[in-house]
């Protein structure tokens, strides 16, 4: 029978942790796989990236470097096209519309689905991928008389959001379920309710708040949506971030101001989404 | 249930249920120390229940037994043979785990026969062996329906049948019964125990629900901080704890304060032997069992370090548990419900403690109330 | 006590108190309404009009239309550029988010593949075309590949590099789905890893995955913008037609010409989701 130990005696075990066995080989094995599979798609997904980048700061001859391409992106104008900042602008504003309305849209009839009226779950889960399916083309040969109408009216290139949001749906609806399933909605929404809460106020004051790694995922991913939109503004022949930088491919070739830009789009995108990842809380883990 | 392990034929051929050693077993991560060479030895055929507090290393134990973590250090022997670096699809054990365990996409008998089918068992013996099996757990009428089909009772039951077909050595069981209703567990608790009593096959039990190890197991071994603190039969574990910690992990206690003097310890004016000899003079807290509480008498003029109001009383069934308010401190006393009834909260009691050797731990902490019920 | 949500005649989600009831479904309307408007609506007209002659009357038999033989070739060639590409997308894409899923849920490799996959499942537009042009083309960094230019490979390439990601968003939350303790049991039964994945990992997954194929699949077929930024690109694919189609004159003559070939795109669609439900109901029935 053993003694009794005073209590809080912890060991200090100065062991490093090295085990060998069985486990520990098959998890180096592992190890080793992730990694060459990270080192092989990085390079995949970085080459064209690095290109991209390269090409941007590429000076007048082949092989000098410059940094023109930067600098030139808010004074850029190309001939006959209004000034790519303000195509920047349009896309940016046209982002901020899109990521309120689809969360607006988004989050409140979710919690109240998986409430209230869980048979509609699954219809609207489908509802919602239906848009990464449906070419964008047909929306627009549905939209066109719609638009064409619009811009009779000359409305500027922010009525796009209409379609944008729904372009958004799959993106967003998925990262929100996420956010939605790691939690246990009805036992929190009984509890709110069993202290006098509205259902308002468990949709927002209760279930929202322990969504918020959820939202922000869900509001990155339909930013970067926007920023890289190009097919329904190219369509409609409105003035969006891609469209003008098509335009800009077309009429000056090696315009290095395409790469800079894309670049720097493509890479405040990836940095938000990276932050946003570490801002929620990430409740993992035995408790 | 102490009954001395009997082996079963099944299948028509003897089996002879194998002993199980563990020695000198050493797991830790990074600075935390899981296991402090831990030994233990499972008698051919026993059911040793691995009983302690999260963290106390009672899982690691079972998991490193399973083959499904590393050991730093140690042997396990098992039938004599040293399977210490033997992978876990190779160690020929059964293992129910807390909840999950079953195969989704398959059905019961598809999941009872899984381990045959690996195997290379044919089909025609998988089936008879699966039915075979579901029949011990009762459950050979749903056989072909999935997991999601059943209740988690029966899922425990059809991994318990799953773990059984493949005919190991070892049983080994991770807090099976802890994501089940009440009623539901100690159902299949002894279930659990008759089926692994008529298999007569050696098994390892983790729990930390203390009235669930000593209802089935042959011995209990109580750890703390990766070591065992007392191992063995139930009653002894709960009537002769051999630490505090075991005490009061363990049932109820009351923690009165008293003083040693000469051998024996007086607690509120009742002098009561020690269990162990050798405690030094001086202030310590004496753990006392609610049973070894008794009425002495109904007082109501009557003062004394034992009298007190009754606070409440809690209807267990057979017996009741009342609460007394001494003035300073608070008593649990535990008495049959034919005595109990005529006290009613706020009348006046007067208490005496059975003169069983007391378990004490020295020094002089605040005066609790009553110990945890684990 | 708790108030059982379900058997409420619940009121709007902003109002509390007695009311005449309204079903909860109510509370979704705005939601339904939108979607209707600019989702189905759209795609309602479309397949209506391409059934109909530009005077206006029915023309049920514009579906034969679909199989014309200057028409075909563009599906077929669609056709084959999306499988080939939903198929590399979904087995690379698989490969990649079991090595996510299998390191450490907080881990920093982690997040930085989910964004980098967030941002890159979008970015398939006109910035990528550009980006493989500069690495590959004519004045290629990395290296001047002819057979790039040939259809389907190069634009294969292209699109598989924002099919893996979106595979990776996909098929991530099956494989975290999949429960340790079903690879503990089954090696405790005497698995080995190839058993496991025979046995239990593989028909697991194989839901989600085969799910996942088809959605990258029509993902492909949807993705446009690619192509019009890919130079010298002849075009082979169905969405390029009905742009030339639509943009000749805008929004006008051939009108009818692009609703059949959107037509042809939304019955491939269709097909391709219904088969997607079908796989996501087991898959999360197994897998939540």
């Amino acid at each position: 029978m053993a003694a009794v130990t005073s209590v809080g005696e912890t060991p200090a075990a100065a062991a490093a942790s090295r085990p060998r066995g069985m486990q520990a080989r098959r998890r180096r094995r592992l190890n080793a796989f992730r990694y060459v599979v990270f080192t092989v798609f990085g390079l995949f997904f970085l080459l064209p990236l690095l290109a991209m980048a390269r090409f941007s700061l590429e000076g007048a001859k082949l092989g000098t470097w410059s940094a023109t391409a930067w600098t030139q992106i808010a004074s850029y104008q190309g001939t006959g096209v209004p000034p790519l900042l303000s195509s920047i602008e349009i896309t940016l504003e046209l982002a901020v519309i899109t990521c309120v309305v689809t969360l607006a849209l988004l989050v409140p009839t979710m919690i109240w689905v998986r409430l209230r009226v869980k048979w509609l779950a699954r219809p609207m889960e489908f509802l919602s991928l239906l848009p990464l399916t449906i070419p964008a083309i047909v929306l627009v040969v549905g939209l066109g008389p719609i638009y064409n109408r619009i811009q009779h009216y000359e409305l500027s290139a922010l009525m796009l959001f209409w379609v944008y949001v729904i372009l958004a749906l799959p993106y967003a609806y998925r990262a929100l379920a996420a956010g939605l399933g790691a939690i246990d909605v009805e036992t929190l929404s009984e509890a709110a309710r069993s202290l006098g809460a509205s259902w308002f106020t468990v949709m927002f004051r209760v279930i929202a708040p322990n969504m918020r790694q959820a939202i922000l995922n869900a509001l990155l991913l339909t930013w970067a949506l926007v920023l890289g939109e190009f097919t329904i503004a190219y369509l409609l022949l409105y003035n969006n971030l891609q469209e003008e930088l098509y335009s800009i491919s077309r009429n000056t070739p090696n315009a290095g101001v395409i790469f800079s830009t894309s670049f720097a789009a493509l890479l405040f995108a990836f940095v938000l989404l990276l932050i946003l990842s570490y801002a929620g809380r990430r409740r993992r883990g035995r408790g | 249930m102490t009954t001395s392990p009997a082996t079963r034929t099944q299948d028509g051929a003897a089996r002879t249920a194998v002993e199980v050693r563990l020695e000198g077993l050493s797991r830790h991560y990074g600075p935390v120390v899981a296991l402090d060479r831990f030994d233990l030895t499972l008698q051919p055929g026993e059911l040793i229940a691995l009983l302690g507090p999260s963290g106390c290393g009672k899982t690691t134990t079972l998991r490193l037994l399973a083959g499904l973590e590393d050991a730093d250090s140690g042997r396990i022997t098992v039938g004599g043979k040293d399977i210490t670096h033997l992978s876990a699809a190779k160690r020929d054990m059964g293992m129910v785990f807390q909840a999950y365990s079953l195969f989704p996409h398959m059905t019961v008998r598809q999941n009872v026969a899984f381990g045959l089918r690996l195997r290379k068992v044919s089909a025609a013996q998988r089936d008879k062996r699966a039915i075979e099996m579901l029949d011990l757990v009762g459950l050979s009428t749903q056989a072909d329906r999935y997991p999601h089909q059943i209740s988690g009772g029966q899922q425990q039951r059809v991994a318990l049948a799953r773990a059984l077909a493949i005919e190991p050595q070892v049983l080994l069981l991770d807090e099976p019964l802890s994501a089940l209703d009440a009623k539901v567990r100690a159902q299949l608790r002894d279930e659990i125990r008759r089926i692994q009593l008529e298999v007569g096959i050696t098994t390892l039990f983790v729990t930390h629900d203390q009235e669930e190890a000593l209802a089935i197991a042959d011995r209990v071994g109580v750890m703390r901080d990766g070591r065992l603190e007392q191992l063995a039969p139930p009653t002894e574990v709960y009537s002769r704890p051999a630490t505090s910690f075991v005490a009061e992990f363990v049932g109820l206690s009351n923690r009165l304060p008293g003083e040693v003097r000469g051998g024996e310890v007086t607690v509120r004016g009742l002098t009561l032997p020690l269990v162990e000899h050798d405690v030094p003079d001086g202030q310590v807290v004496a753990l006392i069992r609610p049973e070894a509480v008794t009425l002495a008498s109904h007082a109501s003029a009557e003062s004394g370090p034992l009298v007190g109001t009754v606070i409440a009383v809690t209807f267990l069934g057979a017996t009741s548990r009342i609460t007394v308010d001494l003035g300073d401190i608070r008593v649990l006393a535990q008495l049959p419900t034919s005595e109990a009834t005529t006290l009613l909260a706020g009348s006046r009691v007067a208490l005496t403690i059975r003169p069983d050797p007391v378990l004490v731990s020295v020094g002089s902490g605040p005066a609790a109330a009553f110990g945890e019920e684990v | 006590m708790a108030v059982a949500a379900t058997t409420e005649t619940g009121a709007q989600p902003s109002r509390a108190g007695r009311r005449p009831s309204i079903p909860a479904w109510a509370g979704t309307v705005p939601f339904l309404a939108y979607v209707a408007v600019f989702l189905l609506w759209p795609t309602g007209i479309v397949v209506v009009d391409s059934l109909k002659n530009p005077n206006g009357s029915w023309a049920v038999s514009n579906i034969t239309k679909l199989g014309d033989p200057l028409v075909r070739p563009y599906f077929i060639g669609s056709f084959k550029l999306c499988l080939l590409s939903s198929v590399f997308g979904a087995v690379l894409g698989a490969i990649l988010a079991y090595a996510v899923a299998s390191g450490n849920p907080d881990g920093l490799v982690r997040r930085l593949y989910l964004a980098v996959s967030g941002v890159l499942a979008q970015f398939g537009g006109v910035t990528l075309a550009f980006a493989f042009l500069v690495l590959i083309g004519p004045v290629g960094l990395l290296f001047h590949a002819s057979w790039f230019y040939e259809f389907p490979w190069g634009i294969t390439v292209i699109y598989t590099y924002f099919q893996i990601p979106l595979m990776v968003l996909v098929f991530l939350p099956a494989i975290d789905g999949v429960k340790v303790q079903w690879r503990e049991a089954s090696e405790n039964l005497g698995a080995s890893a190839w058993h496991y994945w025979r046995y239990v990992g593989g028909p697991l997954l194989m839901p989600a995955f085969l799910g996942g194929t088809l959605l990258l699949f029509a993902n492909a077929l949807s993705a446009f913008a690619t192509i019009i930024a890919w130079e010298n690109q002849i075009s082979y694919i169905v969405p390029q037609q009905i742009s030339t189609a639509l943009s000749s004159e805008v929004g006008l003559s051939n009108v009818n010409v692009a609703d059949l070939l959107a037509l042809g795109m939304v019955i491939m669609v269709a097909i391709v989701m219904t088969g997607y439900a079908l796989l996501q109901r087991r898959a999360a029935r197994w897998l939540r």
